[in-house]
């Protein structure tokens, strides 16, 4: 723990109650909840201190980005921790407001999380960093309920690019950012899951003496931990994360994402397919943040990738980059 | 659990049923044809019996077809697989009809069952309520005998379609109380714009509505509201269900998804070895469960009630449409330099969000897995 998580969550619980998360859902003016974040000062919490941040590493931002998942935080904050820290690095200017990042291909559209949110977007694109405004972009709604993700398309740099793509590009920060966020809502799921299997009485005893919950919700803990665990590697090291530790956490954490909400809505029945139920700002989340920036399939392929290039054993694999963290060339 | 085949003379109906489906669907996006059972459109509900399309296991002296079990499995596989708008009609030409036919006085079925193949009349299913939901015998909801019939207080919960139903067969408690279990329990016909009556949509997290709160205070019913006999509500709930349990809609919810995601592979041109496994793993699951519920239809067929047979498929069915949703959006995630268009994102998530509760309508895994071990001497 350190000192920063408290205040953070102090603030989060202010700008993330349940009520609020919806009325964001359903089109309020977030800007106003925006001030709150961008007076606290973390959204510099990666910048280095002689560029006016605080310079904490991955590490130290992680517990901040697990809050972010465990309130449900409809806020793309972690994008823009992430956005100002490479603004930052390449010198330039950082602008007001929440900034999304896209990996971006001429001419195709993709799908943004958090973007009908933010007033700029980082692109990547053939390599190089452009930071534009969001609305250049042709922002538009997804129309799936509730999801502040955008369409945006990209049509080319208008102007010079502000710097070099970090090393395995805006996807592998994309990636630990949202292993971590994923990982805090499955910590938030597990408890809403045992605490209601504890208190639902059916066949006149709580649902959670039946055995066959206990080892679906005994499953669910295991995959909160590996998620958890997961993510914390993928932070372990600096910025950018090394391509085996971004693909480590995001491939076991989109993996548990997917498991964990189906336990969950089981366990809730009926009540959890509810809109009134907070279950669901949770689970429709971790599906958002689980495809986001690539889901298991992907990572796998970047990983395994890396593992078949070298003639090591497999453990002999693992430790080099785990011990080594982020000087590993893997 | 016997493989069958459908009758030639039953296949015989395919391409009317598919051509009427087609003209009802065309130019309706695949994120709204993923609402199937959902998807609410009285008018084509009516056209379908117009056609003659319902009632197909009912007697001709009812309004229905008389054509069994198998003409049926071919109307609703072909009304499943395109993501017709079917819920006007499902759950009364599922449950209702045969619970009627089953059950009912010669008066009720003379009543109800020709409106119900015309696809004019509409029920709901009173089943759940607050307290009970896997635990369906300790249902609350009491119906008391007055000088003419029955008076009814209590509430139900999760009753699909309530807010678009003329009745509700309803699980009610006639005498003794929660204690008393499967004993007291029976099935009465409420006519929802009685007084008294209160529906309540309740929106769900795809931000539909289709499933409802519905209030009795002090509901007066006539005597004959009563379906099937006085305190055997259980069994006919019992028989009712693997009615519910045992139709082809238990492996195809996610099927509009399936067809939309292999179109964008065909369209992107993508065919290596591990997209061609993954759609080959589907294919081949599902020609499983079509099989199992083809099998599970013969039974019906034959008169049998197929409850534990109608269970495994449905246990089957739902991890396989459950799994859909998970896998495709896993794909396209592991190809970002491929555009997924707006529609198929917008079915990919609509299915994703609302396919937790495929195994959960009509029994939940757990209770389902229950009554398998119970077929296999486990319990
Ligand atoms: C979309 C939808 C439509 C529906 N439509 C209708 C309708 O039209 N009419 C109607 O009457 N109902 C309807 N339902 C309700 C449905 O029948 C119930 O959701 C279902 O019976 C489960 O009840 P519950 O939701 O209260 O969950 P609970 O019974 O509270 O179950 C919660 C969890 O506990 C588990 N559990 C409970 N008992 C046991 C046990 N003995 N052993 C192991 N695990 C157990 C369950 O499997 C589940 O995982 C609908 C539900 C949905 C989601």
């Amino acid at each position: 723990m350190n000192e920063f998580i408290e205040p953070f969550e102090r603030m989060i619980e202010t700008i993330a109650t349940p009520a609020l998360v919806r009325a964001v859902e359903h089109g309020m003016d977030a800007a106003s909840l925006w001030d709150v974040v961008a007076a606290s000062g973390f959204l510099d919490a990666l910048v280095p201190e002689d560029r006016g941040g605080a310079g904490l590493s991955p590490a130290q931002v992680h517990p901040l980005w697990l809050a972010l998942g465990r309130h449900a935080v409809p806020l793309p904050i972690g994008e823009t921790m992430i956005a100002r820290y490479l603004l930052a690095m390449a010198g330039a200017d950082l602008p007001d407001g929440p900034i999304f990042l896209a990996e971006a291909r001429t001419g195709a559209e993709c799908v943004i999380s958090g973007g009908l949110l933010a007033r700029h977007a980082l692109v990547e694109a053939d390599g190089a960093l452009h930071l534009v405004e969001t609305a250049s972009m042709a922002p538009a709604p997804t129309g799936v309920n509730g999801s502040l993700a955008a369409r945006v398309s990209w049509s080319g740099p208008t102007r010079a690019a502000i710097g070099a793509a970090p090393a395995g590009g805006l996807r592998s920060l994309g990636a630990i950012l949202n292993a971590a966020r994923i990982a805090g809502a499955a910590a938030r799921l597990t408890g809403m899951a045992t605490a209601y299997a504890n208190e639902r009485i059916q066949f006149g005893k709580p649902i959670g003496r039946q055995q066959a919950l206990q080892q679906t919700l005994a499953v669910m803990a295991e995959d909160m931990v590996a998620a958890r665990i997961a993510s914390q590697l993928g932070c372990a090291g600096g910025l950018p994360p090394s391509p085996a530790a971004a693909a480590t956490a995001k491939s076991v954490a989109s993996a548990a994402a997917a498991r964990i909400t189906a336990t969950a809505h089981a366990v809730f029945g009926a009540i959890g397919i509810s809109e009134e139920h907070d279950l669901q700002l949770f689970t429709r989340r971790l599906h958002e943040w689980r495809l986001a920036d690539g889901a298991e399939t992907f990572w796998n392929r970047r990983l395994g990738a890396l593992r078949l290039a070298v003639e090591m054993g497999s453990v002999d694999f693992v430790r080099a980059w785990q011990d080594a963290g982020q000087d590993s060339s893997l | 659990m016997t493989l069958a085949a459908l009758p030639a003379a039953d296949e015989a109906i395919r391409p009317a049923i598919r051509a009427l489906i087609e003209r009802a669907i065309a130019g309706t996006p695949a994120d709204i044809r993923a609402r199937s059972w959902l998807g609410f459109d009285a008018a084509f509900s009516r056209e379908l019996g117009a056609a003659g399309f319902l009632g197909l296991t009912l007697p001709k002296r009812y309004g229905g077809g008389e054509r069994g079990a198998f003409a049926r499995f071919i109307v609703v596989e072909e009304l499943l697989s395109a993501g017709a708008p079917v819920a006007a009609h499902w759950i009364t030409e599922r449950q209702t009809a045969p619970l009627i036919l089953n059950f009912g006085t010669e008066a009720q079925r003379n009543r109800y069952l020709p409106g119900i193949c015309r696809g004019e009349l509409i029920f709901c299913i009173g089943m759940s309520e607050p307290g009970s939901g896997s635990d369906l015998a300790s249902v609350r909801t009491r119906a008391e005998r007055t000088g003419s019939g029955w008076r009814v207080n209590g509430q139900k919960i999760w009753t699909t379609n309530a807010q678009h139903s003329d009745h509700m067969i309803a699980l009610l408690r006639t005498s003794g109380s929660a204690e008393d279990r499967h004993a007291g329990l029976s099935q009465m016909i409420i006519d929802l714009k009685a007084p008294g009556v209160t529906v309540r949509p309740i929106v769900d997290l795809t931000g539909g509505a289709h499933f409802c709160e519905v209030f009795f205070e002090d509901v007066e019913l006539p005597a004959d509201a009563l379906i099937g006999r006085e305190g055997e509500g259980w069994k006919q709930v019992t028989a009712e269900l693997a009615f519910e349990r045992s139709g082809p809609e238990r492996i195809y919810s996610s099927v509009v998804l399936l067809d939309a995601w292999i179109r964008h592979l065909q369209a992107s041109g993508r065919a290596d070895p591990a997209t061609a496994a993954l759609v080959g793993d589907f294919t081949a699951r599902m020609g499983v469960l079509r099989a199992m519920s083809i099998a599970c239809t013969a039974q019906l067929a034959a008169g049998e009630s197929p409850a534990v047979e109608a269970a495994l498929v449905k246990d089957l069915g739902t991890s396989l449409e459950q799994q859909l949703p998970i896998a495709i959006g896993d794909d396209l995630a592991a190809h970002p330099d491929e555009p997924v268009d707006a529609e198929l994102y917008r079915t990919l998530m609509y299915v994703t969000h609302i396919a937790p509760s495929f195994s959960l309508r009509g029994g939940t895994r757990e209770i389902l897995r229950g009554i398998i071990a119970r077929g296999m001497g486990l319990r």
